[in-house]
């Protein structure tokens, strides 16, 4: 479904990513674990062409998307979902929907605002509140669902359980499970390997910019060294 | 009391004018970050197009009202065309060359519009059906400004209609506060951004065309406009559409009643509205903070290092011409460069605060005139010799600079700037309505310097020596750990003052000296002519500043030297050999900021670094 490699992306000079692969298979979860800067953010932007790709390839459902501009990757059935929200504060619940609006993908059941406030139940009851109004938790809910909105066939979640309460963690982590269900495939990047595990099936490692270590998520509960050196604080 | 009534009417009349005009640039404005300059020029197009459209399509209604929307679409196209060729190439270049790209398209819709319609003033046909008055409170009032009356919140009610009922509204409030973010999620921001425009220049067009049956059409309806509409944005908010209605309605009564209760200062009270709104509330009366806004940004200012010796060199080779070459010059040749080394200060001045500092002025003008009228004064009515005024022009400058920085050093962006803007309008106001003082319209004349410096030889030595002094010292300041703290603040003020810098402070006294700086171009400037007019502390004045810094490049040292020498030298070469002027230096500013964003100096420099390998 989606396949990178060779990715390279700087800031000004700062060589950031360098030389990332990776693959995400139909109805697959991968997680993207590292530490905070190891550029999991940064393989994302990349990815969605909102950070541009110096070098390297981006393959999706068939076609060639580097180089390609955000609007278009997204056109394409790419869905973003970032670590900072970004919701739209001054709309509701229902316009920050709209705007993530596309028509149906051929395949996939197309989402609703019904059939979202179904998945998170909490923003099905504060549909007309402003995005600038809301938790933490609701926001993080709300940019899922907005993402959603455009049926996308994969999703880029970047630190979804990020400052989330624990209870609020494990709902997120049953969303995933769902959309899972629903056959979307899911590039995830996280931290926090207890919530990675619980709903990822592989696993890449990213620190400094290179790909470190991939492997099936039970492969790298067996692999204790590989935790310690690349993702222990 | 029957007069106020009217009073209060016509100024309604006026406010529902100024709201079509404000909201097109605020919608625009919200969404693109454009500071559209070129707006007042739209509205400058509705008004001669529906003048040419009315009078050519047969008379009533059809041909009236026919002509006016078709004038309104007609400027939504030009102003479409405007953004497809233009404005879309340079989204991601600093807001202020934004302002520069459309202030070059105002330049060239002035001339278009002479070599089209002419320079006489055109009187369009009063409207078909609306040509009475009707009786109110005993007095006659024309229907056509109550009809004028209606249009403003008609629109104002469409308007928000559309932004809040249908997904095109929708997503342009997205795109106002998270532009990226919108094209992430599959909008073609280009589609939006295009759309947005027309829009706005449809309003534009419509506001202009809607005053045909009110004035005549001329050649100073756009900066006329431009500059009551941006009081209007900025007063109500930039981006908000109430608050440019609600803002509209306090210019259009202010303006309405002022002439009434305090006709002295009409031209003053506007603007010290404006500044009353601004220091009460830094983001308009119903706007939010700037800083929400996201995406679209460029990467972080580069560092300033000492020239490469190959800079210094042509530097020196520069001075030296500029020495040894004037004794062969004639008068006039020499005046001219008295002029540059005046213009080469004038800009290093706007450039300590645009580029270290990072604020931009829109007034630098006023402490440019506030020298030149200090030096005028102290000698007309002090009878102070040159030297004195010359040393006063800085004092009252730099006094002034801080009183003003006072204030406009708190805010940032688009509404320090535009706080600037109304200081040096007071500062031109009084220049001008205060007669007995400055001898308004008719200036100080007289203002002649002392004996030895007479000759315009030394004259230009003397103003040589103290520009090139004073250009260097602010270049030094750069270097200097005031310089730093200023640079820093400039970078992040929150980290600045973290580390222990008064971010406001630094600021304050960087506008201050600026000022000061600024008050000796304006104190030589006066002695050089030999008079000072209002004039030097216009708009126009304040706009050639920004375009000398904008033109050599904001970030680099050189650049106002550089952009000073260039746009001086060509204004003036132009202004010789062709009447079309104005069309062309647009289309040379035009051209620059889409082939050198950087300024010439940013890109000379851009490709010295190409060629030596990282500095």
């Amino acid at each position: 479904m989606l396949s990178v490699s060779g990715l390279s992306a700087y800031y000004g000079r700062a060589h950031i990513l360098d030389d990332v692969a990776l693959d995400v298979g139909p109805g697959e979860v991968v997680v993207l674990l590292g530490r905070n800067g190891a550029g999991k953010s940064t393989t994302m932007k990349a990815i969605m062409g909102l950070v541009p790709p110096a070098a390297g390839r981006v393959r999706f459902d068939g076609a060639e998307i580097a180089g390609r501009e955000p609007f278009e990757i997204a056109r394409r059935g790419l869905g973003y979902v970032p670590e900072e929200r970004r919701i739209f504060t001054g709309l509701s619940v229902l316009e920050n929907l709209e705007v993530g609006r596309r028509p149906p993908t051929a395949g996939l059941r197309p989402w609703t605002p019904e059939r979202l406030f179904a998945l998170f139940p909490s923003l099905g009851a504060m549909q007309d509140r402003p995005g600038g109004r809301m938790s933490g938790g609701e926001q993080q809910m709300l940019t899922i669902a907005r993402t959603l909105m455009g049926n996308p066939k994969l999703i880029l979640l970047d630190e979804p359980s990020e400052g989330l309460a624990p209870v609020v963690v494990e709902r997120m982590a049953e969303a995933i499970r769902a959309l899972k269900a629903e056959g979307l495939s899911i590039l995830l990047s996280e931290q926090n390997l207890h919530f990675a595990q619980a709903v990822s099936d592989r696993a890449t490692i990213i620190e400094k910019g290179r790909i470190r270590w991939s492997g099936s998520i039970a492969d790298l509960l067996a692999a204790d060294e590989v935790r310690e050196q690349y993702l222990s604080v | 009391m029957e007069n106020l009534v009217l009073q209060a009417l016509s100024g309604l009349a006026s406010a529902s004018s100024l709201f079509l005009v404000a909201s097109g640039l605020t919608v625009i404005f919200g969404v693109s970050r454009v500071v559209n300059f070129a707006h007042g020029s739209l509205y400058m197009l509705g008004a001669y197009l529906a003048y040419s459209l009315v009078t050519t399509l047969p008379r009533g209604h059809l041909g009236f009202w026919g002509g006016v929307i078709g004038a309104a679409v007609l400027v939504g196209l030009i102003g479409l065309v405007v953004e497809v060729l233009l404005l879309r190439r340079i989204y991601r270049a600093p807001e202020l060359f934004q302002l520069l790209a459309t202030f070059g398209v105002v330049l060239i819709v002035q001339d278009l519009a002479q070599m089209i319609w002419g320079p006489q003033d055109l009187l369009g046909p009063r409207a078909p059906g609306l040509r009475g008055s009707i009786e109110i409170v005993g007095m006659r009032f024309p229907l056509y400004e109550l009809f004028l009356i209606g249009v403003g919140p008609v629109v104002l009610g469409l308007l928000v209609l559309l932004f809040h009922r249908t997904r095109w509204g929708t997503l342009v409030r997205a795109a106002t506060q998270d532009r990226e973010m919108v094209g992430a999620l599959g909008v073609n921001q280009r589609m939006l951004f295009t759309s947005v425009f027309f829009l706005g220049s449809l309003l534009a067009g419509l506001g202009g065309a809607l005053q045909l049956p009110r004035e005549s059409v001329n050649l100073h309806m756009d900066l006329a406009i431009i500059t009551e509409a941006f009081v209007v944005v900025v007063v109500g908010g930039l981006g908000s559409l109430t608050g440019a209605a609600l803002a509209a309605l306090l210019i259009g009564e202010l303006h309405a009643f002022g002439i009434l209760i305090v006709p002295k200062i009409t031209l003053v009270l506007v603007f010290l509205v404006m500044a009353l709104v601004l220091v009460v509330r830094p983001h308009g009366l119903l706007g939010k903070p700037e800083a929400a806004a996201r995406g679209g940004q460029g990467s972080a200012e580069p560092v300033i290092g000492p020239a490469p010796p190959a800079l210094r060199w042509l530097g020196l080779a520069t001075l030296a011409v500029a020495v040894v070459l004037p004794p062969f010059l004639g008068d006039y040749a020499v005046s001219v460069l008295t002029e540059l080394a005046i213009a080469v200060l004038f800009a290093a001045s706007l450039h300590l605060i645009m580029g270290p500092g990072g604020m931009a002025s829109f007034g630098n003008a006023a402490y440019f005139g506030i020298g030149a009228y200090g030096a005028a004064l102290a000698a007309q009515w002090l009878g102070a010799p040159m030297l004195a005024g010359l040393a006063l022009a800085p004092l009252a400058a730099g006094v002034f600079g801080l009183l003003f920085g006072y204030f406009c050093v708190r805010l940032s962006g688009v509404y320090a700037a535009m706080l600037t803007l109304a200081f040096a309008q007071i500062a031109w106001s009084v220049a001008f309505q205060w007669v007995e003082v400055t001898g308004g319209d008719n200036g100080i004349l007289g203002v002649w310097p002392s004996a030895w410096a007479a000759p315009k030889l030394v004259y230009y030595y003397l103003a040589l020596a103290l520009c090139l002094g004073a250009t260097l010292f602010l270049r030094r300041v750069v270097h200097a750990p005031f310089g730093y703290a200023l640079r820093a603040q400039r970078d992040s003020a929150l980290r600045a003052e973290a580390i222990g810098i008064d971010a406001f402070r630094i600021r304050w006294l960087g506008f201050g000296l600026a000022a000061a700086a600024a008050g000796v171009a304006g104190g030589l400037f006066a002695y050089g002519k030999g008079s000072v007019f209002p004039t030097y502390m216009g708009i126009p004045r304040s706009v050639d500043a920004l375009l000398m810094v904008l033109l050599g490049g904001v970030q680099t040292l050189s650049g106002p030297i550089v952009g000073a020498l260039a746009f001086t030298g060509l204004q003036e070469q132009l202004v010789r050999i062709t009447d079309l002027w104005r069309l062309i230096l647009g289309c040379i500013i035009v051209l620059l900021v889409l082939f050198f964003p950087q300024g010439l100096a940013g890109a000379a420099r851009a490709r010295w670094e190409a060629r030596h390998g990282d500095a």
